[in-house]
């Protein structure tokens, strides 16, 4: 397969059906700039002279994250909390660490760190257990409230976070089958620092797929640990994740178009409600060969027995 | 060739010369869950692998948010 998009037929590294392509390395690595350029345009994100704050976990889409933000110019810093889930942890910030030391340095950026067991006493863990609650709740409610802290009392401007195309597809499915309306509302890729103590929170890597975005951390040798994270073994989400994966292979673009349909809906003002009766009334009109209800002037029944009819002949 | 596999780690011997798309149906595995990188390169599902390469299936999957 060569890239599609060089006039010299390199070879390319990975095929996206979804888009009808394939790139080489250096096609592959301006496409997902460009993809993360769009979204931030569009979704109203950053600006140049924001302060931003990455939200880090060693994993591949805030690390590629916050690469992508620093190679396109953006002032970005980074907080990684340490959940203390034993050695999966230790080697998550050993990654983390790593990136900052050796190339975010170098454009000026700094790792903050939290530790939860400094500051909780126990790690996450065995926190759960205390509180009875679910481990990946626990987690998700520490980790957005030290995001949002560290976001508001270092005055950042903005905290990013590394969510993808494939997190908020599954999240949204999630979402639909419980009717969980009020989540649905939060679901959009910038969410503005709606009260005080809310930081304004951006999602860049919305356009990408996980599979992308793993793609653009091998081919920039990002160092992130491929290993899940230990509690998250059966998760919802992974199921979610799994299904949509099934129906992307088969049909590709699903989980681009079931997630950027709801946005665009989303984005537009509420319509008049309008019954299925009067819309009916609207739009259809006799069939001027069978008279049965069409929207077109004759039906595509009538048409397809003219043309079978004539195919016939 | 020497193929090695995450969730849990191991590794299994293929027998090649076998395309991309061929090794993950054979796994049971999907192309849009995965990355196959040879040596420390991407290939694409049409690349044939050699029995003399070595070839490693990283999933792409992670459950947090």
């Amino acid at each position: 397969m060569n890239c599609t998009k060089c006039p010299t037929s390199t070879r390319a590294v990975i095929g996206l059906p979804r888009h009808n392509a394939a790139f080489c390395k250096s096609c592959f690595i301006t496409f997902v700039h460009e993809q993360v350029a769009r979204a931030i345009k569009s979704f109203k994100m950053l600006s140049h002279e924001d302060r931003i704050l990455v939200a880090v976990s060693g994993g591949k889409d805030s690390l590629a994250l916050w690469h992508i933000l620093l190679t396109l110019g953006y002032r970005a810093d980074a907080l990684y909390v340490n959940l203390g889930i034993g050695s999966y942890s230790e080697e998550s910030h050993r990654k983390v660490r790593h990136y900052a030391d050796t190339v975010a340095a170098g454009y000026g950026a700094k790792l903050l760190v939290h530790v939860v067991e400094q500051e909780a006493g126990a790690g996450i863990r065995e926190l759960a257990t205390i509180l009875h609650r679910p481990t990946c709740s626990t987690c998700g409610t520490i980790k957005r409230y030290q995001f949002n802290r560290a976001a508001i009392e270092q005055e950042y401007d903005v905290m990013a976070t590394g969510h993808n195309l494939d997190d908020e597809a599954a999240r949204l499915l999630g979402n639909v089958l419980h009717w969980q309306n009020d989540y649905l509302d939060k679901q959009s890729p910038t969410l503005p620092a709606s009260v005080e103590g809310f930081a304004k929170k951006v999602k860049p890597l919305c356009r990408l797929s996980e599979r992308e975005i793993a793609a653009y951390a091998v081919v920039n040798r990002l160092d992130y640990i491929v290993e899940e994270c230990p509690m998250a073994k059966g998760s919802k989400m992974i199921l979610y994740k799994e299904v949509l994966n099934r129906l992307e292979t088969e049909s590709p673009g699903t989980k681009q178009r079931f997630y950027w349909g709801f946005l665009d809906k989303q984005a537009k003002p509420d319509a008049p409600a309008e019954s299925m009766a009067d819309k009916d009334q609207r739009t259809l009109v006799p069939c001027d060969s069978c008279g049965q209800p069409t929207t077109a002037g004759t039906c595509t029944y009538c048409k397809m027995m003219a043309k079978a009819k004539r195919s016939a002949v | 060739m020497l193929v090695q596999l995450s969730h849990p780690n191991r590794q299994v011997e293929i027998k090649g010369p076998k395309r991309t798309k061929d090794l993950l149906r054979e796994l049971n595995l999907v192309m849009e869950a995965h990355l196959v990188i040879r040596g420390d390169e991407l290939v694409t599902e049409d690349e044939i692998l050699a029995d003399a390469d070595q070839i490693e299936i990283r999933p792409v999957i992670s459950g947090g948010i």
